[in-house]
């Protein structure tokens, strides 16, 4: 009986290298489109729109108040996360400012004291000043505002991502 | 009839004579109670992914519904309020078990040679544990939660360029919102405890591979050269098989881990679900669970100047001083050759320790709650001190300050400060503020600041005799 003839070295090596090749594709095929998918949040930018959060009237002169928007184009399965807010404050007839509610220093949300015209934040102790400037605390940076304009009589906020660092 | 089919399935698997071989390979006599933390922690993950799994098949991983999923769990689902307190507590015994078994072998030196490989899976391990416990806390899905992933976002953009993209990634967009959670119900539930599985089978392999560490001596110096020679001689000698000889340990261990988790679900329960996750609710006050608290009050107390540093370098440094440990692999091992070691080990448990405390009580945070001082506390019928009473409340001194137990923590104690303080000087303190004191110049008028002077100069019994 005869066998056939080993293999010559050279196609051994042809067809480890080929079964290597084709193994990274198996693997890159697997992970590549999975990677992709979970960075994907960083490809593209949220769209941002304008937000009504109530008729000019209902606002006072000189009072900041927390108001209540939707996020630019919230997942139909969002719920109440897709709900952000702000602290406005009429300035006077016809000018406002909304703040972030979001702290610079960690992110919490600040609260409006109004007796002492003061943002105070419950994690940190970090305190602002009524026109966002850091008055105490942690807080490397002054509270950013968000883009807000009057339109048809409607007070309307541009909606924003969370201000990181 | 039972042995007959034994000895098919372990001639056809090979499973029988493997499993016998691993269960009774020799170990070094004497290894004690020292050497249970390691198998504990397993047996803690193990409870974790049989809990975890009936969690999650009640459990919606939608931004939206999750919360309601978990009200369901709670208070409806027949045994579900046992497995949430199991899962809970499971996760608290994981974080404590594997921080006593990396302070072990550390202590032991047990990642010297031949066993670096041993340390550096053991490592990946801890910082997955830390993964999964952050991930975990966001998993039950209420206001709190929404909150730890925005205050995680805000720290990973401390990050130099590439900090924003980070937070993105956290966050999964621009804001909190419906691609959130999903996310960290993947990576909690598929993505890290599958490497989670991955390495604990390295890092069995490598136990078994290497022996089980034998009890450091003093004197004896680990030299690669002469090592494994020596710790063969040593088994051969005395060694024992680990099953039952030192096995049984672990097993009574682990049954006491899991019978103290199983009363504390029972007892205290799971930790109960906050407010809706609705990030526009801002009556808020965010707080890590227990295992990362001592660090949410180092982030309060470090100085700022730090800050940037300790949020971006401090999780680097200790990764890299994790990894790099086992670069040291000779010399001795017993600790008491190595008193730096026991120093450092007890100054990490002691910092730990102290910030936890500090972060449990957490008097940094204003503390919005409190009433006006009682009548009794301002004690005077002056219509200006009662008045500057009022302010004290009405303009958030008593936030941070208290007068006899009524007010906040974050600032000094002002039950007697006339004793420290001038009139002078209280009020140049209200007016210009100080680091961590707003400067109410620009928010009280000069007759408040004066009203106010003149009710904290009643406070205090002794006379006014400032420094």
């Amino acid at each position: 009986m005869e066998f056939s003839s080993p293999p010559p070295p050279s196609r051994r090596r042809f067809l480890s290298r080929l079964s290597v090749v084709l193994s990274a594709a198996i693997g890159a095929v697997a992970t590549v489109p999975v990677v992709g998918f979970l960075l994907s949040p960083l490809a593209h930018k949220g769209p941002r729109v304008w937000r009504s959060v109530g008729p000019v009237d209902r606002f006072k002169v000189g009072e900041t108040v927390n108001v209540v928007f939707e996020d630019a184009s919230p997942l139909p399965w969002a719920g109440v996360t897709a709900r952000s807010a702000a602290w406005l404050r009429r300035d006077d007839v016809e000018r406002f400012t909304a703040f972030t509610v979001h702290c610079t220093h960690l992110g919490c949300p600040v609260r409006w004291v109004a007796d002492a015209q003061l943002f105070l934040c419950p994690c940190h102790g970090g305190v602002y000043y009524r026109d966002g400037t850091v008055s105490a605390g942690p807080p490397p940076r002054t509270l950013p505002q968000y883009p807000v304009r009057v339109r048809h009589g409607l007070v309307e906020i541009l909606t924003s991502p969370i201000p990181i660092a | 009839m039972l042995r007959r089919f034994l000895a098919w399935l372990d001639d056809r698997s090979g499973l029988l004579t493997a499993s016998q071989h691993a269960l009774e390979h020799p170990v070094p006599p004497r290894t004690g109670w020292w050497y249970v933390f390691g198998s504990a922690t397993l047996i803690a993950f193990m409870l974790q992914v049989a809990t975890g799994i009936a969690l999650a098949s009640a459990y919606v991983p939608s931004s939206g519904q999750a919360y309601d999923s978990l009200r369901f769990i709670t208070e409806q689902a027949m045994l579900g309020r046992f497995l949430r307190g199991m899962h809970y507590f499971g996760a608290s015994a994981m974080v404590l078990l594997i921080g006593i078994h990396v302070s072990r072998t550390y202590l032991m030196a047990a990642y010297k040679y031949p066993r670096e490989l041993n340390w550096l899976t053991g490592a990946v391990l801890l910082l997955l544990t830390l993964a999964l416990a952050f991930t975990g806390q966001l998993l039950r899905w209420d206001q709190n939660a929404v909150w730890s992933v925005i205050v995680g976002a805000a720290q990973a953009g401390r990050a130099p360029i590439i900090g924003n993209e980070v937070a993105r990634f956290i966050l999964a967009g621009d804001t909190i919102g419906g691609a959130t959670l999903s996310r960290f119900f993947a990576f909690h539930v598929f993505f890290i405890p599958a490497l989670v599985f991955a390495f604990i089978g390295l890092h069995l392999a490598l136990v078994l591979r290497h022996g089980i560490s034998e009890r450091p001596t003093k004197g004896e110096h680990v030299d690669p050269a002469t090592y494994r020679e020596r710790y063969a001689g040593l088994l051969r000698r005395e060694g024992v098989p680990f099953w039952p000889d030192a096995a049984w340990r672990d097993v009574v261990f682990g049954a006491a881990v899991v019978a103290t988790i199983v009363v504390l679900a029972l007892i205290v329960g799971p930790p109960a679900l906050g407010k809706p996750p609705d990030p526009s609710i801002l009556e808020a006050y965010p707080r890590p669970d227990w295992y990362f608290l001592w660090y949410f009050a180092l982030l309060a107390l470090a100085p700022h100047s730090l800050e940037n540093f300790i949020i971006v370098a401090g999780p680097l440094v200790f990764g890299a001083v994790l990894l790099l440990l086992p670069l040291m692999n000779r010399g001795p091992r017993s600790v008491r050759e190595r008193p730096l070691a026991a120093v450092l080990v007890v100054f990490i448990w002691t910092t730990i320790l102290t910030f936890w405390v500090a972060g449990v009580r957490a008097d940094w945070s204003p503390n919005f709650e409190v009433a006006p001082l009682p009548a009794s506390v301002v004690g005077s019928t002056d219509s200006t001190v009662v008045a500057g009473a009022r302010l004290f409340r009405e303009k958030g001194c008593e936030f941070c300050h208290a007068i006899e137990g009524h007010g906040g923590k974050r600032g000094p104690d002002l039950s007697d400060v006339r004793s420290r303080m001038a009139p002078d000087q209280l009020a140049a303190r209200i007016t210009n503020g100080s680091i961590n004191m707003p400067a109410y110049a620009r928010t009280l008028t000069p007759a408040q600041v004066n009203t106010l002077v003149a009710f904290l100069s009643t406070r205090g019994s002794g006379s006014a005799q400032p420094r």
